[in-house]
């Protein structure tokens, strides 16, 4: 008998298969003028800065634009800095604000920066109405009124305000993506119906800023030019590609590889295992977002003071910031993020069974059971199983119930969210944003959205007053004092629990100078950054 | 190859011209039927639709919410929802959606602010390039070696198949595709990384199908299109690999069955040689089958695969639609549902109309 067939049609067919080895286009590193970004950029849905409302797309609107005032990427901490406002000054009853704007500055298409195009940027955000707008209508600004509060004149800007607001207020409100300047005259040429060219701004650049648009390939990749004449300095890296990586191991491949400069969602396993290559280094930037526990008053349960009293005790608050979110959150138990003008640095909750199982014990509470829904995300699950464990020693049963991030939200707005674990990231610079949503519930009845609504948590009068008068004062010292006065306060009776604040590592090549994510107050920024070779 | 060579059977005998008349009745005929293939696509599509669209509506995502982000006030959102014609009965706004497609227009995707058709021609190309190579690796190895296996039944090319194939049916793709750009481009550096290309290539090939190895390949750009192939090889080869199983096991039980048929014992007792007994009369009888199998197996390909997709960050359908269906945006998953749904009957035409020439009755 013959053999049934010849190797031949496998051997042909698995040396087709195995052709490609060898096929390799890897380059050692990327090209010297060139900044490649690996990160999670599928959250844009928008370029409009009167939209764009996501960290991936502030991110983008960031390079791409400026603002009256900006922070200097290389020392944030000194807050606001002139941008394309060059000064201005507040009227004697500390209502109008005027802008001087700088001269001689262009847009990416060419025309000049003008008084008139800052005016009709914030006038457009506030009629737009989208959801950043309310940072600028806070201010007591509406459709309606804002062609009167706002106006230019020549090089200068007025902006003004229903009430004495804090200068830092304003001004920190004023660096947000929302008031960023679009060209009005190329916008102009897009309008479809009364968009005031939304539609088109959604995927296009109009902006000062030291990076044009070059692509934005949803999912895909975002890639920046550099702004030749941008007004602060051409940018070093004439080119920043950010590409969509979703998978942490598939970012640190890349970076070891050296086909991409920079990660910047590693899992601290990752991190972990670059640790001793020298080539690569890691940069910690503690970023605004808080990680918090919000115990609902309508939940007969969660709302007896002793059960809130006894929570504090429970969160492993060491043992979880060693373990699974290392690296990644830090402890920090209120609600101003470091970085925040008035954050407080008071960590006094602590890690104790016994103390949380006598406070239970004595209120007769042992045995109790409460089940709530927590996202499908690995760190909140991981929290919310570390807190049903110490709850369960100390006579308490939680139950958890996984759910879309969608679903939960869902629940959570409609108040129905008995224990929620989850991120509150800040809107804009200035503390009142955080302030304004976890100490502020003006009507617990009736219909709200702030985090203290929420939770159905009925702030007392005396701390939201004391939110409010925060800011109208005009002394920045004074100021930060009531907000550290507000949060000693929080930090001893709200049944909301600041439990960490984030903290992002971002993974490097070793070459990579002036880096910076935008810290806790901003987005991220390219202008400075360089490549040593 | 080895697939084409049945050089041993015989080619149906083409159908005899028929006279003037009668030509014209076929001709007629021959319309009427591509309508009734055209009606019945466009039904097949409509019910697909109208179930999709319920079903995404039904789910408890709310799109607003996507649109208008978590801290939007009550005006804002109500303003949102009206715009975006949520607050009409569901077959209201399946109708409108139905009509705005006649006139061809496929909305924008909330999700990713891009007209829906910008983005299918983005990401379907990605996807049909990827999962053509795939298929086409399944195919090449997957037949022969389902042949071989039930020619050589228990011998050692059939103990690799089986396990091969269990191995390929049981792996999660996910940690097979971490392990794969592990070694073949962490250590080995031998192809690619994650991506469709190399940054330094992103946007030197002029679009004109959206595949890069097509359009690199027009474009004159070796470079490019080496590139290309660097990337695409470790996924559509897992793919491949994926689609191999299942292809080489179902080979392997048609071809059993067929070696097992008493003309195959005549044929062998006539004297013919192994090979022609296989390849010659065996397997033209199992083409038939095995092209529906490979059909199918294509069109699960084309569906993307959303885990190959993450891992190898390749811009698909599959994470295209998977993501807009979790933000209930349904300009993109119905625009997606369009495609996946066309590709799927066009596979079943097209294999109906490979029946005729393979199946050696059919004539």
């Amino acid at each position: 008998m013959t053999r049934p067939f010849s190797a031949r049609a496998i051997l042909l067919a698995s040396a087709l298969a195995l052709a490609p080895a060898g096929l390799s286009a890897a380059w050692a590193e990327t090209p010297a003028d060139v900044l490649v970004v690996a990160a999670q950029i599928d959250d844009i849905i928008s370029l409009d800065p009167a939209q764009s409302f996501e960290f991936s797309g502030n991110d983008v609107d960031q390079n791409l634009y400026n603002r009256l005032v900006d922070f200097d990427p290389l020392n944030l901490e000194a807050g606001f800095q002139p941008s394309l406002a060059e000064k201005w000054e507040v009227s004697g009853d500390g209502l109008t604000i005027t802008f001087t704007l700088r001269e001689g500055v262009k847009f990416h298409s060419g025309n000049p920066v003008r008084a008139e195009d800052a005016a009709w940027s914030l006038q457009r955000a506030v009629k737009l109405d989208k959801s950043p707008a309310f940072i600028l209508t806070q201010f007591g600004l509406t459709p309606d009124n804002v062609e009167d509060k706002i106006k230019a004149d020549g090089n200068r800007l007025s902006i003004t305000l229903d009430k004495p607001y804090a200068q830092s207020f304003v001004l920190n409100c004023l660096t947000a993506n929302v008031a960023s300047v679009v060209d009005k005259e190329l916008v102009m040429q897009h309008v479809e119906g009364d968009d005031l060219g939304n539609t088109w701004l959604t995927t296009n650049d109009a902006g000062s800023g030291p990076y044009k648009l070059g692509t934005w390939k949803p999912n895909e990749a975002v890639q920046f030019v550099a702004f030749d004449d941008y007004w602060g300095g051409a940018p070093r890296l004439k080119r920043v590609i950010v590409k969509n990586v979703a998978e942490s191991s598939a970012q640190r491949l890349q970076l070891e590889q050296g086909d991409i400069d920079v990660a910047r969602n590693l899992t601290p396993s990752d991190i972990q295992g670059i640790a001793g290559k020298d080539t690569l280094k890691v940069l910690d930037e503690p970023r605004g977002r808080i990680l918090y526990m919000g115990l609902s008053q309508k939940d007969p349960l969660l709302s007896k003071p002793e059960v809130i009293e006894a929570m504090r005790h429970l969160v492993d608050f060491e043992g979880m910031a060693n373990s699974f979110l290392k690296g990644q959150w830090r402890i920090h138990q209120n609600f101003l993020p470091e970085g925040y003008l008035g954050a407080s640095q008071d960590n006094g909750w602590t890690y104790d069974i016994e103390a949380a199982k006598k406070i239970i014990a004595d209120a007769g509470l042992t045995g109790s059971s409460v089940t709530t829904k927590v996202r499908d995300i690995r760190e909140y699950l991981d929290v919310a199983q570390t807190l049903q464990a110490s709850m369960a020693q100390a006579g308490l049963t939680l139950n958890i119930e996984q759910m879309t991030g969608a679903q939960v939200l869902d629940a959570y707005r409609a108040r129905e969210v008995p224990i929620f674990l989850g991120e509150w990231g800040p809107d804009y610079s200035d503390p009142q944003t955080n302030a304004g949503t976890f100490a502020w519930n003006p009507d617990n009845e009736g219909k709200g959205s702030t985090l203290a609504w929420r939770n159905s948590y009925a702030v007392p009068q005396d701390i939201q007053d004391k939110v409010a008068a925060a800011t109208l004062e005009s002394d920045t010292d004074k100021r930060a004092q009531m907000y550290l006065d507000i949060q000693a306060e929080y930090h001893k009776s709200a049944p909301i629990l600041p439990l960490f604040q984030r903290v992002e590592q971002v993974a490097m090549q070793k070459g990579i100078e002036g880096w910076s994510g935008g810290g806790a107050v901003t987005s991220v920024m390219y202008h400075q950054v360089t490549k040593g070779q | 190859m080895a697939v084409t060579d049945t050089s041993g059977g015989q080619a149906p005998p083409p159908p005899s011209d028929p006279p003037g008349g009668a030509r014209l009745a076929a001709t007629r005929r021959r319309a009427k039927a591509f309508g009734g293939v055209l009606l019945s696509l466009a039904l097949t599509l409509l019910g697909l639709l109208l179930v999709t669209f319920v079903i995404g509506r039904v789910m408890p995502i709310d799109p607003v919410l996507k649109v208008v982000g978590e801290r939007a006030t009550p005006e804002q959102y109500e303003a949102a929802r009206q715009a975006m014609g949520l607050d009409q009965p569901i077959i209201v706004q399946f109708v409108t959606y139905i009509g705005d497609v006649l006139r061809g227009n496929f909305g924008r995707s909330i999700s990713t602010g891009h007209p829906v058709v910008e983005d299918l021609r983005r990401v379907f190309p990605a996807t049909l390039e990827l999962a053509t190579l795939g298929t086409l690796i399944g195919v090449l190895v997957g037949v022969p070696l389902g042949v071989v296996a039930a020619a050589r039944r228990g011998g050692w090319i059939d103990q690799i198949a089986r396990v091969a194939a269990l191995v390929g049916y049981s792996m999660p793709i996910f940690w097979l595709g971490l392990m794969g750009l592990l070694v073949f481009y962490g250590k080995l550096n031998w192809v690619g990384g994650p991506g469709r290309q190399d940054i330094l290539y992103d946007g030197m090939v002029p679009t004109v199908t959206g595949m890069l190895l097509i359009d690199s390949l027009v474009a004159g750009d070796w470079g490019a299109f080496r590139d290309a192939f660097s990337h695409i090889i470790l996924p559509a080869a897992l793919l491949g690999y994926f689609s191999l199983a299942y292809i080489s096991r179902m080979t392997r039980s048609f071809m059993l069955e067929q070696l097992s048929a008493e003309y195959i014992t005549t044929a062998r007792v006539k004297g013919l040689s192994e090979r022609r007994v296989v390849w010659g009369h065996a397997f033209r009888n199992i083409a038939v089958p095995l092209t529906t199998v490979i059909a199918l197996s294509f069109g699960g390909l084309l569906e993307g695969s959303v885990l190959t997709e993450i891992i190898f960050s390749w811009p698909g359908i599959g994470s295209y639609i998977t993501k807009a269906l979790l933000a209930g945006d349904m300009n993109a998953v119905l625009g997606g549902t369009i495609i996946v749904g066309v590709c799927f009957i066009g596979l079943n035409v097209l294999s109906d109309v490979l029946y005729r020439f393979l199946d050696p009755r059919a004539t």
